[in-house]
């Protein structure tokens, strides 16, 4: 790890990307970092001045995993020194956080800690309503999104109208968003149409064009039908004829498909739709609609952490760590391609430490930076390259932001 | 200083305006954002006995809105208290004859409005939760004055404040996005010609809660609010301000350059508003004469136990595990239950089993545990979540199992919960689904509670006991288990008393002749 944090962690454009600027500011200055140590030691309430500083401690402590927190009215290194509960957060990127573990319940392929390709589609399914909501309804423009080592994904956005939500905000933004609630023994968790049965009404806006075919209902054909196929075990044939809210179809469906015990999730799923164009254009074919789109929100709409957006001074493990336990470095994704990235063939710790070794080492430049590090010559390349555009842009927009400020003073002045 | 227009009216003509000027000084509209403090001479006497009065009408509407009264109910008795204690006429009532007397009535009222809201500013900004609840009444008191104002004067008042939102154009509802999303709102809603509204645009974080609601269509970071729910951009503000004053002031006050005539008072006034409404529970009476080891625990789970901690209890031995509010919830009802932090985590380092390693449990587990009974951290005297808590805050995610099974199970897996624990027969489970149906889940709670104690007696309808003529309905889980553990100990007490009579005791059931 060690050599890891001396040779390869981008200090330079992780420094850039927090801060928006060349010059370290209170986003960087008053910015909590906690460190978690071998033996489960956990420091919180780090701050620095200077991204020299951070690199120092950061090689002098090695530690497991860290994590970064929000900007204060304060240095959080002072804590000590202030009023109890003069500490307050007041800046915080908005982050969002999906685990592959609240998916448990659907998927087959594995579960628990484990992740393969196929299960990450579920990911890939959530980030792409995640980033175009966040992007056309709230209007952000900076978002980063970073694998979580493990088993989830995080973004992050810097927006500094985001940056500057309150937590009553945050905790609308997520309301806004969620769609899958109620409890383990919640069989319907998606309960977003105003009325009940009969009744219910349109889905909201933001919802509706998902379930078309070219957004999750592509994917639910793809990927809960054929690839998962959640619906051939038993248990998954039971919660999905739960989901039928009209009992008479439920119990068709059941005698035709318990007379056929090998029958397929998406000859089932077919089946279903062949029952509702048999109804032909009455309210209760309108229903079981409903109800069909229902599910695919259910088994598709991004299930968020809402525990981890709502709070500004929650941490959340920082982007280019390494999983403990996986050694797989957090690299960022671009949400545009988030189909295609592969948990399995990220880069590890020991692979790029290897990489290293057998590349050849170039003469040190005199004067060179000495937080330039290796990465170049690895293949953490591409992503440090994702992460210094991002903040190269974070950069910009501050710069205008700071001329426009200029221009406005120059011209009041007269 | 602004002027009332008289805008061109379909209405009834505005009375006086023009040819009688009515000068109301600093106090020209009947609403207020309370801006500015009151510049003039207070007595002491008028400092206490306005607030008092003004606290009056907020205890009412704070009693009201936890008693869940309907939006009709607790404005009529929020206008009723408002009338007696601090009334607060519009500029053009009736009788204008007198109208400089009128104008001096006027402004003697708005002025206590003013003096004794700043005046509670004070008493109520000292802790975050006399903060939050202030900010609660407050704000309810705004929405039912502003409901209940002169349109015109509501107009003027709205046109005296800066609020950051601007009118939506014709051009620009012929955007594609636009045009479309706003259609689908309005079919969300199901509301007719709701695109026919006028819209106003305004950063999505100026309505957090219509947005949370998805009650504003949303495009590029803007909520498009049609003019009926303009009021909200208005609560929203008033609230959002306060709470900032409210901020403001509790940092100042320390620095306050105080009288000792003042600081009692406002004590005083703090302490009255608290008492008003009990929101935790206080713990039992009785505490029954025992210590409650941890081995008990399982007894009295399937005996005394309100269903959403039999559900934790039961989830707890079944998984060997809890997610964290899951812990939470229930480390806490245990703790208000009587079991000491020892035998807490005794308690839960058995039930963990050997699933757990000690040094993950010391490490992980045993800190919450201390945590939640005050011995670590900031030390904090958690309360046991009471029911509203429990409905209300922290929703259970897809995996969880705390919550509030009337609320948070689907009705299927109620009903079989229902008959799985308690042995509710489905004929007796009629009214409680109904009262689910009803989204009256204490409803629902209390009713399960005297199916299962009618061995002791309880009968439908008489709830966890009866005082003053009101039945009492669960509220609290730790309140369900103290009156269960009462009413197997009076029974204890009675077959003590009465040795004569046969029991037959059959597993838990006491069977009486």
């Amino acid at each position: 790890m060690l050599q890891f944090y001396k040779r390869l962690f981008p200090y330079r454009p992780f420094f850039h990307w927090l801060n928006h600027d060349h010059t370290p500011s209170r986003l960087f200055t008053h910015r909590e970092f906690a460190f978690t140590l071998a033996g489960d030691v956990y420091l919180r309430y780090n701050s620095f001045g200077t991204v020299e500083d951070f690199a120092r401690e950061l090689r002098r402590l090695n530690p497991s995993r860290f994590e970064v927190g929000a900007i204060y009215n304060a240095r959080p290194k002072d804590k000590r020194t202030l009023r109890a509960g003069a500490l307050q957060p007041q800046l915080r990127e908005l982050v969002f956080d999906i685990d592959m573990t609240d998916y448990d319940s659907i998927r087959t392929c594995c579960s628990g800690k484990g992740i393969c390709k196929r299960c990450w589609s579920f990911i890939a399914a959530a980030v792409t309503v995640l980033d175009s909501a966040l992007r056309n309804q709230f209007g952000y423009r900076h978002l980063l999104w970073v694998y979580s080592g493990r088993r989830g994904i995080h973004c992050w956005i810097s927006d500094q109208t985001a940056l500057a939500l309150t937590d009553e905000q945050r905790k609308a933004i997520v309301g806004y968003l969620e769609v899958i609630k109620g409890g383990a023994e919640m069989v319907k968790k998606v309960n977003v149409r105003l009325g009940t049965g009969f009744g219910a009404g349109p889905l909201p806006p933001s919802i509706k064009p998902l379930v078309q075919p070219q957004e999750l209902g592509g994917y639910f054909t793809e990927v809960i039908l054929e690839d998962q196929k959640c619906f051939d075990s038993d248990e998954g044939t039971e919660t999905l004829l739960a989901l039928i809210p009209d009992k008479n179809m439920s119990a068709k469906l059941r005698k035709l498909w318990s007379a056929d015990p090998g029958r397929s999730s998406i000859k089932k799923f077919a089946d279903l739709n062949v029952e509702i164009k048999n109804l032909g254009d009455t309210q209760q074919a309108k229903m079981l609609r409903a109800a069909q789109e229902d599910i695919i929100l259910q088994y598709l709409y991004p299930r968020i952490d809402a525990e981890v957006s709502k709070h500004r001074n929650h941490l959340l493990k920082a982007p280019f760590c390494v999983h403990p336990a996986t050694g797989r470095v957090c690299v960022p994704i671009d949400p545009e391609k988030a189909d295609e990235f592969d948990p399995e063939k990220v880069p590890t710790v020991g692979g790029l430490l290897y990489e290293l070794n057998l590349s050849e080492q170039p003469k040190a430049e005199e004067g060179a930076d000495p937080l330039r590090g290796d990465w170049e010559r690895t293949s953490l390349k591409p992503y440090v390259e994702m992460l210094q555009r991002h903040a190269q842009e974070l950069a910009r927009e501050t710069r205008d932001e700071r001329q426009r400020k200029i221009k406005t003073e120059a011209s009041t002045d007269w | 200083m602004f002027n009332v227009r008289a805008r061109p009216s379909f209405g009834k003509p505005i009375a006086n305006s023009g040819d009688v000027k009515q000068d109301l000084g600093r106090y020209p509209h009947r609403l207020s954002f309370y801006d500015t403090p009151p510049q003039d001479d207070v007595t002491v006497e008028d400092f206490e006995t306005f607030a008092i009065d003004r606290l009056r009408v907020l205890a009412e509407i704070e009693s009201s809105l936890i008693r869940n009264r309907t939006q009709e109910e607790l404005r009529l008795v929020t206008l009723a208290q408002s009338k007696k204690y601090l009334p607060l006429g519009a500029n053009s009532a009736s009788g204008m004859d007198k109208n400089a007397e009128r104008s001096k009535d006027r402004i003697a009222e708005r002025r206590k409005d003013n003096i004794s809201h700043f005046v509670l500013r004070l008493a109520f900004c000292r802790s975050e939760e006399l903060r939050r609840r202030f900010v609660k009444a407050e704000t309810t008191l705004f929405k039912i004055r502003y409901a209940d104002d002169d349109t015109v004067e509501r107009q003027g008042f709205l046109d005296s404040i800066k609020l950051n939102w601007e009118k939506v154009d014709e051009e620009e509802k012929k955007d594609a996005n636009i045009k479309a999303g706003l259609q689908a709102q309005g079919d969300y809603l199901r509301k007719a010609d709701y695109v026919g509204d006028t819209f106003y645009k305004t950063p999505w974080t100026q309505v957090p809660e219509l947005v949370e609601r998805r009650k504003v269509f949303l495009w590029q970071g803007w909520a498009y609010v049609p003019s009926r729910e303009q009021s909200t951009l208005v609560f929203q503000e008033f609230q959002t301000r306060l709470e900032h004053a409210l901020e403001m002031t509790a940092k100042a006050l320390p620095r306050l350059d105080e009288d000792d005539r003042l600081i009692p008072v406002l004590e005083h006034l703090s302490r009255g508003f608290m008492a008003g409404v009990p929101s935790e529970y206080a713990g039992p009476e009785d505490d029954f004469g025992e210590t409650i080891s941890a081995d008990m625990i399982d007894d009295l789970s399937s005996k005394h136990f309100p269903l959403c901690m039999r559900n934790l209890h039961d989830r707890l031995r079944k998984d060997r595990h809890l997610k964290h509010f899951g812990r939470l919830q229930y480390t806490l009802f245990l703790k208000a239950l009587g079991v000491s932090v020892e035998e807490a985590v005794v308690f839960w380092r058995k039930a963990y089993g050997g699933s757990m390693t000690d040094d993950k449990f010391n490490k992980e587990y045993k800190y919450n545990i201390r945590h939640s009974y005050g011995l670590e951290g900031k030390r904090a005297n958690y309360p046991a979540k009471s029911c509203q808590t429990i409905l209300t805050s922290n929703q259970p995610g897809p995996t969880e199992s705390h919550g509030c099974p009337y609320r948070h199970f689907s009705p299927e897996n109620l009903q079989l919960t229902l008959s799985a624990t308690y042995g509710i027969p489905a004929s007796e489970q009629m009214e409680i689904m109904a009262a689910v149906k009803g989204q009256h889940y204490h409803i629902a709670c209390t009713r399960a509670f005297e199916l299962t104690h009618a061995k002791y007696g309880v009968k439908k309808g008489e709830g966890l006991g009866t005082a003053n003529g009101a039945t009492e309905t669960v509220s609290h889980p730790n309140r369900y288990a103290a009156r269960s553990r009462e009413l197997e100990k009076e029974m204890a007490d009675r077959v003590k008393a009465k040795p004569a009579v046969e029991v037959k005791l059959d597993g838990e059931d006491v069977v009486m002749e």
